[in-house]
C-alpha cells in the first residue's frame, strides 16, 4: 500500500469508529428497544412522564446555571486583569490558576471536602451550595482559560478607537472589549455548563446526595435498567446539541480571531 | 484669511518607563486651522508617538500641548475633539458599517433620526452609499479604509488624524486615496495630520511636512523647501534620490567634492568642511573632455521615461537620470549647474567612503586588506567553507550590488611622511588652523578627499600616507543597488 498524508488519520479513524461512532449505534439500539430487544418508545415517553426524573433534570439545569454563572463572574475579571494589567509574572500568574488541573482530581475534591466538613460542620446542611461550590472549584480554569485567550489577542487599537470615538472606560468596556470576549466567554460556558449537568463524581466525592443527571443515568444502569438509562443519556445528547447549535453562530467569529485556546 | 494656531506641541519629550527608551525629543510644532501636515520618517522615528500623544494614547514625559491655546496633555482621549483614522483601521467587528459609523455620534448622545442623517451623509462622502447593513469582514480593504474615514469624520473633529492609512493597500489604490484624501481635505477644512513613512505621498499631499529622524525634527518645511532645500544629509537622503558627498569650499562659490571643483550658488567661507547634495536630475552627461568630472558608466536602467545611470568616478559613485542612455563601460563626463548644487555646512566631518569587497569575499580599500568582519555587515549574514558569505535567505552575496561604507573620524587618521606605509595617499590640498589643531584636508589618488586634524603642520601639497586602523573604522552596508 503507498503511504499517503491520508494514512496518517487511520489509528484515529480506527479509535472513532470502536469508541465513539459504535457505542452511539449501541446506545441508540438500547434507547429505542425494550429488555426483549423489540422496538419501544416507551423509555421516551417513559422519562417525561416520570417527575422524578423530570425533577432531576430542572435540578441540575439549576445547578449547572448557578455553577456556570459563578464560574463567569470569578473567571472574566480574572481574565481580564490577567490580560489586559500590566503584571510582571504574568505566566506565574497563570500558572496559579493553572495548577490545580496538574493536581489529581480525587485527591483535590476530597481536600476540597475536608475543608468544608471544617467550615460547614456537616456537609449535608448545604447539598446545593456544596454542589456549586465543588464543580465551581474543578471547573473554574476552563472558563478562566478562554476568556483570557480571546482577551489577550484583541487588538488594543479596537479599545483605542473607542476611546477616541469619546466612549469613556467604562463605555469601552462594555461596547467594545465585553462584546468581543463573547467568543471566549462561550467556549468557558459550554466546557462549564455540561459538564456541571452530569459529574456527578464530584458530588459522590464530597459526600452531597444532590442527585443529578448523571447520578440519574448512574442508578439505572446499576439497576440493569440499561434501555432506560441509554434513553437519558441520549436526551442529554440532544439538549447539548441544541445548546451547541443555538450557540453556533458566534461560530464563524471565533474562527476569524482564531478561537479560543480551549 | 487669518490663520490661527489650532494645535501647538511645545517641546514635547516622550520616554517610555519600562525601558527607558526617548521616543520624541523636544519636539516643538505649531500647525495652523486647515493645514495638512505630514510627519515622515523612517520606522521608528518618533512619527506615531507624536501623533498618539496628539490622540491622547500616550501622555509626554514633559512638554505641552495646546489645542487653541489651551493645554490638553493630560486629557484622556475621548475629551479631545480629535479623531483617528487607525493603520489597521480598527473597525469594530461585531458591528455593523452604520453602527461603527454612529458610534461617535451615540457617545455624544445624538438624537436617532440626526445620526441616520449624518451617517448618509458620510457614507456619501467616502462613495460607499447603501453599505449600512454590510458587516465589517464583507469588506475589501480600501472600503474598510474609506469606512474607518468616514467614522472619525462623522463626529466633525477639529483635527482628523491618520496614522498611516494607506499602508495596507495597494500601489493603484494608494495612489487613488491619495488624491481622494487631498481632495476631502480640501473641502472639509478639517486640519489633517498625517503619518507616513512614504516621502511621495507626503510631497504630494502636504501643506507642511515634518522630516524626523530618531525622536527628532530634522526640517519642517512645504514640500518644495524640503525638496529643494534639505537641511542635512538625513533629509536629503531621505527625499527623493540624491547624491550625497563630502567636500570642502575652496573658494568664493567654489566647491570641491567627487574629485572635481564646481561652481556653486552658496557663499560659504573657503575651508568649511561641506556635504555636497546634487540630484540625479541635475547632472547632465556630456562628452568626457567636456565633463567637470570624468566617470565610466556601472549600470543604466530604463524606468519608462528616463534612464537611471551610475557612473563610477574615481571612488565615487554618481546617480543620474537622464533621458540619453549611454552603455555600459563608457566613459562620460559629467556637469552640474551651479543651482543643481546643494550646499550643506557639514555638522560632522566623519570621512565616509565605499570599501570593496575582493573576491575572497574580504573587505578592502586601495588594494589593501581591512581586517574587518563582512559576515557581520549582512543580516543573517554567513560565511560558507568555501569563503562565500551567504544572506539570511541563503542567497550568495551579489558582490556588484553589496556596497559598504566605512566611516572614520578625522582625529582618529595619522599622517606619515613614508607615503607608502598609509592605507592611502595623497597631498594635503588645504589647512586651517583650529585652536589647538590643523585641519587637512588630503586630496588622495583615488578622487576621496580625506579630513585629517593633526597637531602638527604640515606644508600645502606635502605627499602624506593616511594610516586608517581597522579598529576605530565602522562599517555600514549601503541600500542595495537596484
Amino acid at each position: 500500500m503507498k503511504f499517503t498524508r491520508k494514512s496518517l488519520c487511520i489509528p484515529y479513524a480506527l479509535w472513532l469508529c470502536l469508541f465513539v461512532v459504535a457505542p452511539l449505534f449501541v446506545l441508540f439500539y438500547y434507547a429505542f428497544t425494550d429488555g426483549t430487544g423489540a422496538f419501544t418508545l416507551s423509555n421516551l415517553t417513559g422519562f417525561f412522564t416520570d417527575p422524578n426524573a423530570l425533577g432531576t433534570l430542572v435540578y441540575s439545569f439549576a445547578i449547572a446555571i448557578v455553577t456556570t454563572a459563578v464560574c463567569l463572574l470569578l473567571a472574566y475579571p480574572t481574565a481580564y486583569i490577567l490580560a489586559t494589567g500590566k503584571l510582571k509574572e504574568r505566566q506565574g500568574v497563570i500558572l496559579i490558576f493553572v495548577m490545580p488541573m496538574w493536581i489529581n482530581f480525587s485527591l483535590r475534591i476530597t481536600a476540597l471536602k475536608e475543608l468544608l466538613d471544617v467550615i460547614e460542620g456537616n456537609l449535608a446542611m448545604y447539598p446545593f451550595l456544596n454542589a456549586v461550590i465543588g464543580m465551581t472549584y474543578d471547573f473554574l480554569p476552563f472558563m478562566i482559560l478562554p476568556i483570557y485567550t480571546t482577551i489577550m489577542r484583541l487588538d488594543p487599537a479596537y479599545i483605542e478607537a473607542a476611546n477616541d470615538l469619546g466612549a469613556n472606560n467604562r463605555d469601552a468596556f462594555f461596547k467594545v472589549t465585553l462584546p468581543l470576549s463573547m467568543p471566549g466567554i462561550m467556549s468557558g460556558v459550554s466546557m462549564v455548563f455540561l459538564p456541571a449537568m452530569t459529574n456527578y463524581v464530584v458530588l459522590d466525592m464530597l459526600y452531597n446526595s444532590t442527585y443529578i443527571m448523571g447520578s440519574l443515568i448512574g442508578s439505572y444502569f446499576s439497576a440493569y435498567n440499561w434501555n432506560g438509562g441509554s434513553m437519558i443519556a441520549l436526551i442529554l445528547l440532544g439538549i447539548i446539541c441544541l445548546f451547541t447549535l443555538l450557540g453556533g453562530s458566534d461560530e464563524e467569529e471565533t474562527k476569524a480571531r482564531g478561537g479560543a485556546l480551549l | 484669511m487669518e490663520r490661527e494656531n489650532i494645535i501647538e506641541l511645545k517641546s514635547v519629550t516622550k520616554s517610555f518607563s519600562d525601558n527607558g527608551f526617548v521616543a520624541v525629543k523636544d519636539f516643538n510644532l505649531e500647525v495652523k486651522r486647515g493645514e495638512f501636515v505630514t510627519f515622515l520618517g523612517p520606522s521608528g522615528c518618533g512619527k506615531t508617538t507624536t501623533l498618539r500623544m496628539i490622540a491622547g494614547f500616550e501622555m509626554p514625559t514633559s512638554g505641552e500641548i495646546l489645542l487653541n491655546g489651551k493645554p490638553i496633555q493630560n486629557l484622556p482621549p475621548y475629551e479631545r475633539p480629535i479623531n483617528t483614522v487607525f493603520q489597521r483601521y480598527a473597525l469594530f467587528p461585531h458591528m455593523n458599517i452604520f453602527d461603527n459609523i454612529a458610534f461617535g455620534l451615540r457617545q455624544k448622545k445624538t438624537p436617532k433620526d440626526e445620526i441616520t442623517k449624518k451617517v448618509k451623509k458620510v457614507l456619501s462622502l467616502v462613495d460607499l452609499e447603501g453599505f449600512e447593513e454590510r458587516r465589517v469582514s464583507t469588506l475589501s480593504g480600501g472600503q474598510q479604509q474609506r469606512i474607518a474615514i468616514a467614522r472619525a469624520l462623522v463626529n466633525e473633529p477639529e483635527i482628523l488624524l491618520l496614522d498611516e492609512p494607506l499602508g495596507a493597500l495597494d500601489l493603484k489604490m494608494r495612489q487613488e486615496m491619495q488624491l481622494e484624501l487631498k481632495e476631502m481635505h480640501d473641502r472639509l477644512g478639517i486640519t489633517f495630520i498625517y503619518v507616513t513613512h512614504d516621502q511621495e505621498e507626503a510631497l504630494t499631499m502636504s501643506d507642511k511636512i515634518v522630516v524626523m529622524s530618531e525622536g527628532r525634527i530634522q526640517q519642517i518645511g512645504t514640500p518644495e523647501d524640503i525638496y529643494n532645500e534639505p537641511k542635512n544629509a538625513f533629509v536629503a537622503d531621505f527625499i527623493g534620490e540624491s547624491n550625497i558627498f563630502s567636500g570642502i569650499m575652496t573658494g568664493k562659490k567654489k566647491v570641491r567634492f567627487c574629485g572635481g571643483e564646481f561652481d556653486c550658488v552658496d557663499d560659504v567661507p573657503e575651508g568649511t568642511h561641506i556635504t555636497a547634495v546634487v540630484r540625479p536630475e541635475d547632472v547632465r552627461l556630456t562628452p568626457p573632455s567636456e565633463g567637470m568630472i570624468t566617470g565610466e558608466v556601472t549600470s543604466v536602467i530604463f524606468k519608462g521615461i528616463h534612464y537611471e545611470i551610475a557612473v563610477q568616478s574615481g571612488k565615487n559613485e554618481m546617480e543620474v537620470k537622464s533621458i540619453q542612455a549611454p552603455k555600459i563601460g563608457e566613459k562620460v563626463g559629467m556637469s552640474v549647474d551651479p543651482d543643481g548644487i546643494h550646499i550643506m555646512i557639514a555638522e560632522d566631518h566623519t570621512n565616509r567612503f565605499l570599501v570593496d569587497i575582493n573576491s575572497d569575499y574580504r573587505l578592502e580599500y586601495n588594494g589593501k586588506l581591512l581586517h574587518a568582519s563582512l559576515t557581520k555587515l549582512i543580516r543573517g549574514g554567513k560565511r560558507l567553507d568555501d569563503g562565500t558569505i551567504v544572506d539570511e535567505n541563503g542567497d550568495t552575496l551579489d558582490l556588484a550590488k553589496t556596497k559598504i561604507e566605512a566611516s572614520i573620524q578625522p582625529q582618529d587618521i595619522d599622517m606619515t611622511d613614508d607615503a607608502e606605509e598609509g592605507l592611502v595617499e595623497g597631498n594635503i590640498s588645504n589647512l586651517i588652523y583650529q585652536g589647538d589643531h590643523y585641519s587637512y584636508v588630503i586630496h588622495t589618488d583615488l578622487g576621496q578627499d580625506f579630513v585629517v586634524y593633526d597637531e602638527d603642520l604640515w606644508n600645502m601639497g606635502d605627499r602624506v600616507g593616511l594610516v586608517m586602523p581597522t579598529e576605530k573604522m565602522s562599517f555600514a552596508l549601503k541600500k542595495q543597488g537596484r
